[in-house]
């Protein structure tokens, strides 16, 4: 600490040299939206979390699915007039978790681990990073529930050859509708990770937001709360999914396809509400 | 270039930022200094645009920096905070950024073999040591080849080999042309790095100077003086008009004297001294006096608010002349 203070002169100091002069030999060209879109499918591919979820998602549609044809098969029930189809939703329902857990963690752990500085700075455009997120998680979660729902359905319905052959449109909503349903419910809890912007919590208020409405309803027992009740057993997630396999819990409420137009209705909302946190929020 | 106008920012009732101005030059390291919790951090945070400025403006080369879609390419920067997704592999977390700015798949294994981190690119980065953070960080920042960059506090947490890297690292990328932006709460760091100062305390702007400039005008060089006779000894230097300072452990200073005419004067009037010895004033010292009303954190009883400790020999009661009354306390 004797002499720190001398000056080393640098190079570019030097009198009528030029100043801030450097030039990257790397040519610029310009970053689009699907570099964005790039960028996040390595991010999604490349942490543990990812491979976790969708591999339990994989074990419970399989496993239940599996399971219950082999239950119902060795037990000689009778379908009755439902299709085989129905008997994937089980493993569906448990596996809407392991989705949510995705759908937060997409961009919640981003906050935790403070990566989403590091994201904000190499692309400022939230708008682009909420959109890329949310196009790359929608088309994983999509491609593995419709894969995984249509393979279900394919065993049950050679495990049970004696059921009722289900028609091409009961296909469609079991798979696909499943598909963009469940994919759908999890693009809504990405967005519920970038407004709270915390794993744990995001995701218990998912979690909370598929069950509670059905929990609630078992206890309204009053007549008064009768409405109350009814339009929570309707309108409660496992009940719209359930719309999809032709089955209602409640017996009414929404059919066909409407509980997908229910859920991106409240996304689209969702989603607005985390681009315009994320874009007026300190990081 | 980056321009600053009246930026502020509070929090709540704190002002973190207070109408800050500055420019940072290209071509030169720039060395932004303040005690901890004096804005440094929330500055740069602002020029990034991670947090919103309750007023005021950045530009980076005139623009506002959500207008560059590849930003990487114009300015990288090193956060304080380990800013990287721990359970992805160094290459992974460095791939996604790469591609985010369309930079070449080539260019991560290049920055992690400059920052020595390629044995270690196959890794989860939630194993590495403070020091690979940090190296990581910086192997960000460097990824699109910038021409302005960043570090906040890099030294943090290094050891001295890691330290001694950084620096010369910093030199380098200055020597290349580069706009180089690095902030301490060391003064002793931005003196050996830095060709700009900018100081701030509290957020407000206390010093916008060359460092050239900074040492000439706070490196006081005094002689010290110590004598069992001590009546006398002023008595001598009050005759022969010598101006001359009482410190309060009994020691006298006299700026800019010459320690031989000092020695012949003693031995002229056969004055016994314990001391003659000619005195640095540190630019540590000056940093903290610069601060010294405007330090956020600061122990009861420490004279140096994360600065080294003084060296022992100097009086815990001095103060230069033109800080104010001589017998007064530090203040701290
Ligand atoms: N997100 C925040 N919320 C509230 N106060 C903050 C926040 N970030 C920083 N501050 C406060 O602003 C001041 C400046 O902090 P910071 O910029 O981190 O200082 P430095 O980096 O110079 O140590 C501190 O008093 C700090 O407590
Ligand atoms: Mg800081």
């Amino acid at each position: 600490m004797s002499t720190p203070y001398q000056q080393q002169p640098h190079p570019q100091q030097a009198p009528g040299g030029p100043l801030g002069t450097y030039t990257s030999p790397i040519a610029v060209r310009r970053a689009t939206f699907g570099d964005a879109l790039a960028s996040e499918w390595t991010k999604i591919r490349s942490v543990r979390s990812t491979m976790w979820t969708l591999g339990v998602l994989i074990v419970l549609l399989l496993g239940l699915g599996l399971l219950t044809g082999i239950v119902v098969r060795s037990s000689d029930a009778h379908m009755g007039d439902n299709s085989v189809l129905l008997l994937g939703f089980y493993g569906v329902l448990l596996g809407t978790i392991c989705v949510i857990t995705l759908g937060v963690l997409t961009i919640a752990s981003e906050y935790g681990t403070g990566m989403i500085r590091t994201t904000l700075t190499a692309c400022p455009s939230r708008g682009r990073i909420l959109a890329a997120k949310s196009v790359v998680f929608f088309l994983l979660a999509f491609v593995i529930v419709t894969a995984m729902t249509t393979l279900v359905a394919a065993i049950q319905s050679a495990l049970l050859p004696d059921a009722r052959t289900p028609s091409g449109g009961e296909w469609l909503r079991a798979t696909v509708g499943v598909g963009l349903y469940i994919a759908m419910l999890g693009l809504l809890s990405l967005a519920v990770g970038a407004l709270i912007r915390h794993s744990a919590g995001s995701i218990t208020i998912m979690i909370g937001v598929v069950l509670l409405p059905l929990v609630l309803a078992l206890f309204m027992f009053t007549p008064s709360l009768e409405g109350v009740r009814n339009f929570l057993l309707e309108y409660s997630i496992p009940s719209q999914l359930s719309a999809f396999y032709g089955e209602s819990i409640s017996g009414s409420g929404p059919a066909g396809w409407d509980p997908l137009w229910i859920i991106t209705g409240i996304t689209a909302v969702a989603l607005g509400g985390a681009f315009l946190s994320l874009n007026s929020r300190d990081v | 270039m980056i321009e600053l106008e009246g930026l502020t920012k509070r929090y709540g009732s704190k002002v973190a930022v207070d109408h800050l101005s500055f420019q940072v030059k290209p071509g030169v390291v720039t060395g932004f200094l303040g005690p901890n919790g004096a804005g440094k951090s929330t500055t740069m945070r602002m020029l990034l645009d991670l947090d919103n400025p309750t007023s005021g403006t950045v530009r980076i080369d005139g623009r506002h920096y959500r207008e560059l879609a590849e930003p990487l390419k114009y300015i990288g920067a090193l956060l304080d905070a380990k800013a990287m997704h721990g359970g992805r592999t160094a290459y992974n977390n460095l791939l996604c950024l790469a591609e985010s700015n369309r930079i070449p798949a080539a260019r991560v294994s290049e920055v992690l073999d400059t920052v020595g981190l390629s044995a270690v690119a196959k890794k989860k980065a939630k194993g590495f040591s403070l020091g690979m953070g940090q190296r990581l960080g910086i192997a960000s920042a460097l990824l699109g080849d910038p021409e302005i960059l960043m570090f906040d506090e890099p030294v943090n947490g290094l050891d001295p080999e890691g330290i001694h890297w950084i620096r010369n690292l910093m030199k380098q990328l200055a020597g290349e042309g580069r706009t180089i932006f690095v902030s301490s709460h060391l003064m002793s760091e931005m003196a050996l790095t830095a060709d700009h100062l900018i100081v701030i305390g509290q957020g407000r702007l206390l010093a916008d100077t060359s460092m050239a400039d900074f040492i000439r005008q706070n490196s006081r060089s005094f002689v010290r003086l110590r004598s069992p006779q001590w009546e006398r000894l002023l008595d001598v230097l009050n005759q022969n008009s010598v101006p001359f300072l009482q410190t309060g452990d009994g020691a006298i200073e006299i700026d800019n004297g010459r320690i031989e005419a000092l020695g012949e004067l003693a031995a002229r009037h056969q004055l016994v001294l314990h001391e003659l010895s000619g005195q640095q004033a540190s630019l540590e010292e000056a940093f903290m006096q610069m601060t010294a009303g405007s330090v956020e954190y600061h122990a009861h009883g420490a004279t140096t608010p994360g600065g080294p400790p003084p060296p022992p020999d100097r009086g815990a009661g001095r103060q230069a002349p033109n800080w104010g009354a001589h017998d007064q306390g530090r203040g701290v």
